[in-house]
This record gives structure tokens, sequence and C-alpha cells, in this order.
């Protein structure tokens, strides 16, 4: 006999209960789901990020220039740390795609056409490498490609330098530099309207005019070599040939971003499962003080037997254990198969060569740590108590619960709750701790489907925010070069223009004792019209008259407040440096921005009105004949239509979005389902001889089957609001673990969100009120009489 | 009252024994004084009205509850001062109860209930041999639902004897109980009693049950009425009541 005859009892008891054991395992099995989801599809990609990265040779220092000669490489080379040199020449050009309206912008980066770049080299997906004695071949990126639906041998013209030239595709590719890509200034991709072609190096120079010269440039480090050192030394060398300033790969834009999704990835992986964890402990304490009641003679034979307290608390630990473990068993299968379509959803806006999903040991074990642990912890009072009951007292029938008139009677309304409403309230009022945890349970259900629910709300507003009440311009485009005064008149002078205001933004390194920050100063004018200063509530910030406004996140970053003085270092024209002092905060959604008065601006660069950029509002009847007219000049560098950019978002983001929060709210539901099932059989199993007694003295199934539910349905109905107040603070602490330099989600409380998740709990409460009804119209009325006290 | 006429080796030395319970404000006094010897391999029945105290003093000799005052000694272990564990392994291996309401865990067989105690005892007999010393050998997997009071009393002596305890208490064992029933439960206890040499003491309001016995301990309001010693042992098919 394998099984000694108290794991067979432990394993009868077990199946005895097996409704509650699935309900209190399907919670913990949700906790383990969002744990193992998570963190597995976080180790998966950042396994795939480090390997992608060692594999092809990503850079750990960046630097752009208007122009150095490439004689300098070998002093680039010497700098003390700096292991490998790749210098490139990239341009931006406008794209014409046939078949696609649009403006389309792209970056043209350099390849030598004999070998593989050192530095950042790309991965192949199909086709060739470019022919050097082909100068229009091109390898295109994948996510390019396939949002246009091109194919190997297909061609597509730019402006290049002012001249119209037909680029070959010859090759499909992807590289470590543009996992995440996003047009220039922008931080949300827009696959259609900007891609990364590679090109071979002499013919890309020639068309600029940077032959035996370069403007970009990717340094490898030695291992163990602090970067902040070998910055200053590439910054002195490339001063004078216009750096605009080195920076490391944690502020690569494309590195920045994914780091940004991964940590926020885990710190709710982190998170959120604990939550499930804690209620399915608390479900699993509350289920087995009441199993471990009803055991109270079984539990003294047990001891009159000759089993000890340990023995016999083990034995109920087990059953906790046991409990815990089918739902890591379940959890850890169904997060494992969640995994795969998870990373997909990654997949649609990073893009990796290959993505691997594994599960890796150590999530599974600490999952299965964690959730024995939390249903120990549960158990191990409830457990306590029980064994503690000396056996010949505990072979006595237990004494008559004391009650009381509690309070709220008082506050009756003449008349007085009746006796059935007097039973419930004072049940109640019995065990207010048991009260309240159900309370709380079901509360954490509410907020939990509130927290799903707003996701989409809080999106839409990050959106309202951004395009409609920020962003007032249908057009954004920026210039190859600075360009003067004049520029504003030509613009206005193209179709459909109705307003133009001008942009200027200045690359400079912002520095506040040893934090700096490289990034572009944008200028403001006095009155501005079509983009405006918000902060996250949609709230205009009025433009600064002097000094400078930064986001509050940069403020944050820089450890600044308003009133401190920072540096200034321009890292263009005039190159100089300033102190100035930071005016106010704006506490925005998206980036990291930095903005002075335009005329302050124009001041310290010493120059007119000259302008960068330009934002157009457009008449919507022309936006076409705009946007053909756009794709032809050759001053233009990008351009980016509003609309087009937000829809684009919106496709990207949509479908994650409403995968993630089904997820949620099925979780969500089986808390809920599971905190009022397993309350409800607990009310049931106590009050089974009161209630039959009831039936006995003449009271109908209706009139029993309401004393029961109406318990549950008053714990429900408190919870609602407990909920929404839970669910505001989740939200909150959410949105604070995923603030990110990238984005700040804007916390939405909407009515619509509360009452669906108030309406599904009422459901899911309903549901297991039923399943309840159900036995209690099968109550045993003579069994249940017959049973000795 | 001290009973001071012993043959044969003392199990239990009993002195000056009192118990105290506190219910609210009031004092239930459960045993008074109470002074005691038992032999091995005897049949002692407590005789007494329900209150006389005859549970309260099998409980304080099984270690399932401690006096208030007083000494109780298990041959040379003193009873009244020691700790829970030590009380614990005492029962293990020394005592076997059988309870009015027999007590069985519902989700385990009549063999398995049995196996609980053999899983955990030095030297037991299997569950087998001690279900079918109690005439049960055809019954073994049956649930406690699925036997009748007498067979569910019967399991618990096997229960009780199957790891060859040196005392058996048994709380009311007919309490339950028809009287044919009854009769073949006693006639269980008797056959344990005699054939294993186990020395038994059997709680009851019934007097009749007295008449099997070496021995008849009469309670009264927590006191020893009267002692007295039985010359004329009736088999258990002779009772009558």
């Amino acid at each position: 006999m394998f099984l000694t005859a108290l794991n067979r009892k432990l394993l009868r008891d077990l199946g005895n209960m097996r409704g509650q054991a699935l309900a209190i395992a399907l919670i913990a099995a949700t906790g383990v789901i969002t744990y193992v989801a998570l963190l597995s599809v976080y180790e998966s990609l950042r396994l795939t990020q480090q390997s992608y990265y060692e594999t092809h040779n990503f850079g750990d220092v960046f630097g752009t220039l208007v122009r150095a000669p490439r004689s300098l490489e070998p002093s680039i080379a010497e700098i003390p740390g700096v292991a490998t040199v790749e210098t490139r020449v990239v341009a931006a050009v406008t794209l014409d795609v046939p078949g696609f309206d649009d403006v389309v912008t792209g970056r043209l980066i350099s390849v030598p056409a004999n070998r593989r770049p050192r530095v950042n080299d790309i991965f192949l997906r199909s086709g060739r490498w470019i022919d050097p004695n082909r100068p229009n071949e091109v390898i295109a990126s994948e996510n390019f490609v396939t949002a246009h639906g091109l194919a190997l041998g297909d061609q597509i013209s730019a402006i290049m330098n002012g001249h119209l030239r037909p680029l070959t595709i010859v090759g499909v590719a992807l590289s470590p530099e543009y996992v995440y890509t996003t047009p220039p200034g922008e931080l949300m991709p827009d696959d259609k309207r900007f891609g990364i072609f590679w090109m071979e190096r002499r013919t890309l120079a020639a068309t600029f005019d940077l032959e035996d010269s370069f403007n970009d440039l990717a340094l490898i480090l030695d291992p163990a070599t602090a970067p902040a050192a070998v910055l200053a030394r590439v910054d002195q060398l490339l001063e004078p040939y216009g750096g605009t300033g080195s920076i490391p790969r944690e502020l690569q834009l494309s590195h920045w971003l994914l780091e940004s999704e991964l940590d926020g990835l885990q710190a709710v992986g982190a998170v959120l499962p604990i939550l499930f964890l804690l209620v399915s402990a608390f479900i699993l304490h509350m289920a087995l003080v009441r199993a471990l009641a009803l055991q109270r003679p079984q539990i003294a034979a047990l001891k009159a037997l000759g089993y000890n307290n340990q023995a016999l608390g083990w034995h109920y630990l087990k059953w906790a254990l046991l409990i815990g473990l089918g739902g890591v068993v379940v959890g850890i299968l169904a997060g494992v198969s969640l995994g795969p379509p998870m990373i997909e959803m990654y997949n649609v806006y990073f893009h990796f060569p290959v993505l691997l999903y594994q599960l890796s040991g150590t999530v599974a074990v600490s999952a299965t740590i964690l959730t024995l642990g939390a249903a120990a912890l549960g158990a191990t009072v409830a457990v306590r108590r029980a064994v503690r009951v000396p056996p010949a007292e505990g072979m006595r029938p237990e004494p008559p619960a004391h009650y009381q008139t509690s309070i709220f009677e008082m506050a009756w309304l003449p008349g007085g709750p009746g006796p059935a409403g007097r039973m419930v309230l004072r049940n109640i009022v019995r065990h207010p701790v048991r009260a309240i945890a159900s309370i709380a349970g079901i509360g954490f259900a509410v907020a939990l489907l509130m927290t799903g629910l707003a996701m989409y709300g809080s999106f839409e507003e990050l959106l309202v925010t951004q395009f409609s009440a920020a962003e007032r311009q249908d057009v954004s485009l920026t210039f190859v070069e600075p360009r003067s005064e004049k520029a504003r008149y030509a613009l206005k002078a193209l179709p459909g223009v109705i307003a133009v205001e001008a942009q200027r933004s200045v690359a400079v390194r912002i520095r506040a004792g040893h934090r700096q920050r490289t990034l572009s100063l944008t200028g403001i004018p006095d009155t501005p019209r079509l983009r405006l200063l918000v902060d996250r509530h949609g709230q205009k910030i009025s433009p600064p008259q002097s000094g400078l406004l930064l986001s509050k996140h940069l403020g944050d970053t820089l450890r600044v407040e308003p009133g401190d003085v920072v540096t200034i270092e321009v890292l263009e024209g005039t190159r100089s440096s300033r102190a100035l002092t930071i005016s106010g905060f704006v506490d925005d959604l998206l980036g990291l921005s930095a903005y002075m008065n335009n005329n302050a601006l124009h001041h310290m660069m010493h120059e007119s009105a000259v302008l960068t950029g330009a934002d157009l509002l457009v008449d919507p009847a022309y936006t076409q004949m705009l946007s053909q007219t756009l794709k032809y000049l050759p001053a233009v560098a990008g351009v980016a239509f509003k609309e087009a950019a937000r829809e684009a978002f919106r496709d990207v983001i949509a479908a994650s979005m409403i995968q993630m929060m089904g997820i949620i709210v099925l979780a969500a539901a089986i808390v809920a389902f599971g905190v009022v099932y397993n309350a409800a059989r607990v009310a049931l199993s106590e009050r089974s001889r009161e209630l039959a007694s009831l039936r006995v003295i003449g009271f109908t199934r209706a009139e029993i089957s309401f004393i029961l539910l109406s318990e549950l349905a008053f714990l429900t109905v408190a919870a609602l609001p407990v909920g929404t107040v839970l669910g505001w603070g989740l939200m909150q602490s959410i949105a604070g673990f995923a603030d990110t330099e990238v984005y700040r989600m804007p916390v939405v409380f909407s009515w619509p969100s509360v009452a669906w998740a108030c309406l599904t709990v009422i459901v899911a409460s309903a549901c297991s009120g039923l399943v309840v009804r159900r036995r209690l119209d099968r109550l045993d009325l003579v069994e249940v009489l017959k049973i000795s006290q | 009252m001290t009973d001071g006429s012993t043959n044969g080796k003392v199990v239990f030395d009993v002195q000056n024994l009192s118990k105290v319970y506190q219910m609210g404000e009031m004092e239930v006094h459960a045993l008074r004084e109470v002074n005691l010897m038992l032999e091995e391999g005897h049949f002692v029945v407590f005789l007494g009205p329900s209150g006389s105290g005859k549970s309260t003093l099998l409980n304080i000799l099984g270690g399932l509850d401690i006096p208030t005052r007083g000494r109780v000694m298990y041959r040379d272990m003193n009873l009244t001062d020691t700790n829970e564990g030590t009380l614990t392994e005492y029962r293990r291996r020394n005592i076997g109860f059988v309870f009015q309401f027999y007590n069985l865990i519902p989700s385990l067989t009549a063999r398995e209930n049995v196996a609980l105690v053999t899983d955990i005892a030095e030297t037991p007999m299997r569950p087998e041999d001690a279900l079918e010393l109690v005439n049960l050998g055809n019954r073994q997997d049956h649930f406690p639902a699925q036997l009748s009071g007498g067979e569910q009393q019967r399991v618990a002596i096997a229960r009780a004897i199957a790891k060859r305890p040196s005392v058996l208490l048994c709380d009311e064992p007919t309490g339950a109980l028809d009287i044919s029933t009854g009769v073949v439960v006693l006639d269980a206890l008797a056959r344990v009693n005699t054939e294993l040499g186990t020395t038994t003491a059997v709680i009851t309001h019934n007097a009749a049950i007295a008449e099997m016995a070496d021995r008849v301990v009469r309670l009264a309001d927590g006191r020893i009425a009267a002692i007295e010693n039985n010359s004329n042992k009736r088999q258990p098919n002779e009772l009558h009541w």
C-alpha cells in the first residue's frame, strides 16, 4: 500500500470539496498565468535581444555629425576603450512608392560593398548583398517591404540630394539598430510612411557629396569600458566637424524604446500576479477555516489515536499545497500556451530576425514557490487554530455561536429587517473579518476589471491629448537643413495650405551636475496655434517667456526643479554653452522634451528667424495634391500626416490591447466567481443545519435561498464601491510602474468602465450564487438534522 | 475513598484527582478527590448517571484531558506532570479509544480507518486481522456510511486494538446501539480482553454491562461511590437489559 490511510483521507476529502478546490486553484492559476506569461515573454524578448545584439555587433556608442574626413577614423580608433569603429553615410530622403499616394520618408544608410558592416550588421532575411557595380541597388527594411507588399526586384524612387533616382530592392533585412523603427521626431512606428534602406557606400557618399567622408559613426567598446570617457573624447574629436553629441547605447532610440517596454513588462509581471496570489491565499484561508471546522471531531479522533499536532498540521497543510499545486500546473501550462501569441503581438512593433519563446526554469520554479508559499500562508493560521483544540474538547459539539443584535438593526427603519434579514445581518456582524475579507476579494475583481477596461480609455486619452489637444496641425515636415524665413512663405504658397507655423529645433546637451541628456531643444512661438503645450490632462500650458520648460519626466531624470539652473551646450552652429533657468515643467505623456521661447532660441543661436521644419494646417480637399507636391520638394527631408500617423498607431496598438484586455477580464471574472462561490459554499456548510431547520418549520426553498443568497448579495454590493476605489489605486500604481521615458499612460477614470466592471462581477456572483442555490435545493432535511451534535 | 485491595500489576494509580470546568461564571466540579487503582488485564466497568464524572475520568486516564489537581500514574509514568507531546506519544503507544459515536473518518473505508492506527504504531497487527477479531472480515472495504451502527462501533474497536494497546478505554460503546447489536460489540470487547490480555475500561450507565466486568466502579457527583469485585463474570450473550 503506497498511500497511508491519512493520505487517502486527504485525497478523498479534496475530492469531496472539488468545487471549492477548483475555484481556489483557478484563482491561483490566474496569478501563475499572468506571472508565467509576462515574465517568460520578458525573458524570451530579453534573450532574443541579447543574442541579436551580440551576433550582429550592435554598437555601444553612436554619433552624428555634419561631415568629417575618413582620415579621422584612426584617431577615433585610438581612443582608449574603443574596439571597433564603423563610419557611415546616412541620409534622409523622400520616397515615391508605386501605388501609394502619401509622402514616404526613408533613411539611407551606407554599407561597405565588399564586406559586412563591423558594427550594426544587418540580418539579411531574403535576397542578396548589394552588387558594387550596380549603384541603384538597395536592401530594404523588412517591415517597410511587408507593409507595402513589395518583393525582391521591385523599384521605388527617392529624391536624393535634389535628384529623383530609381532604387531596386535586392534584399530584405533587419537591423539591431531598428528593432523599433520610428519616423524621425516621432515615437510611434509607421511602417508604411517610413523605411530604412541600406545602400553601397560609394554611391551614397557621391550622391550627398560625402566622398571619403562620413556623417555618422558607431563604435563597439572593449568590455568593461565605461562609455562616459569615450563619449567625451569622441565629442572632442567630432566637434570641429559638426558633431551633434555622441550617445551611449542606452539612449539609442530603438534600444531606448525597447528597454522601456521590457522594463514595463517586467514591472507589471512582478506586481500583478502577487495580487492574484494574495487573493487566492485569502480564499484558501477562508475555505480551510470552514473545512477544518467541519473536521473538528475527526481531528479530535485522530489525536486520540495518537497523531500529534505536527502530523495533523502537515496533513491539512498538504491539503492547501495540493490545491496550490493544481493551480501551478494549470497556470504554467496556460501561461506557456499564452506566451507564443503574446510574443507574436510584440513582434508587431519590435522586429527581430527570430523570436524564440522559452520558459526558463527560474520563472517556473519561482511561480511554483510563490504559489505554494501563498497557499501555505493562507492555510497556516487556519490549520494552527484547528489542531490546537484539545481532543477532549474537539469531540464535544462546538458551543453555540455567540450572536448579538447588530447596530445596523437598530438603525433600521420602523418594522425592522424581519427574521430572515436579521439572520443575514447578525451573521455578517458575527464574522466581521470574514465579511471584510470577502468584500476585499470581490472588490479586487472589480478593481482588476476596471483596470483592464480602462486600458483602452487610457490609450484613447493618450491619442486625444497628443493628436487633438496638443497637435493641431495636419502635416508636419522637417527640412534637410535649416532654412531662412523665406521658406515659410514658400510653404504658405503650396496647394491647400491655410496656415504655417515655423519650427526651430536645435540639438543640445542639457547638463545638471553630473547628469546630462542629449536631445533637441524646441522653440515655441509666443502664441503657438498649431502645436500647443499640454499636460497629461489635456490642459494648455503657457509657453515659457524666458528660461526652459522641461517634460516633468526629464526634470526627474536630471533631478532638477523649477528655478534650478542647468547648462545648455548647443551641439550645432555656434556650439555655444550657456546657463539657463528652468522656468517650469510640463507633465506630458510622450517622450522627453525641452522647450524655450522661439525668439530667445534664435538669440541664443545668433541667428534670424531660421526654421528647421514647419507645421501646416491644410484644407482637407487638397491633402492629396499637397502630398504629391511635397514628395518632390528637395528641401524636405520628412513629412508626417497626422491623421495617417494616428491611424497607423491605433492599428498597431488596438489589436494587442484588446487581446490583453480579454485576458484581464477573464482573470477578473474567475476571481469574482471564485470568491463568491467559495463564500457561498462556506456559508452553506456552516448553515445547512439551520436552513434545514427552517425548511422543517415550514419555510419555502425560496425563503431559505433568500437568507443565504442575500448575504452574498450584500457582500457583493458592498464590494462594488470598495472595488471602485481599489481599482483607482490599482490603475494609479500600475501606471506608476509602467511610467517610462517613452510614454506615461494617463489614468482615466470613466463611469462606463466602472459600470461594466460592476456588472461583470454581479453576473459572476449571480452565477456562483445559482450554483450554490442548486445545492440548497437538494438539501436532505432528514440527514442534516440527524447528524449528532 | 481508596481501593487498597490489589493483587496483580497496577496499570493506573489515581490519587486525589479533581477536575473543575469553568463554565462562564460557574465552576463545575466534574471530579472531586478521586482515588483509584486499575490492574493489568482487568475488565473494569465505570457505572454512573450523566454528569457523574465518568467521561472526565476516562479522558484523563487516556491523556485527552488534564486534571485540575491530583496525580495519575500510568505504570511509572506521571500523566499529570507532562506536556502535550508526551501525552500524544503516550496515547500512541499505550491507549486504544472507543467512543459512543464511533468517530470514524467518513472518507476512509473500514480497513483504511484501522490503517490510520497501524500506519503509526510500532508493532501493529494487520488491519485485516483486527477486523477479523471483531467479525468484520467481510466488510473491510465498506465506508462508514455503508455500515450499521454496530458495525461502525466494531470498526472503532478494531481500530483501537490494532496497535495492541495495553489499555482499551471505551466511552459508552453501546450507548447508541440496540441490545442485540450492543451484545455483539460487547462480545468483541470481551474477546479482545481475554485473547489479547488488554486492560479494558468501559464507561456506561447501563448496569447490566457490569455483570461481565472483573470490577465495577460506581461514580456519583464526581466521587467514587463504590467499588465492587465481580467473582461471577457473565458472557455478553447472557446479559439482559
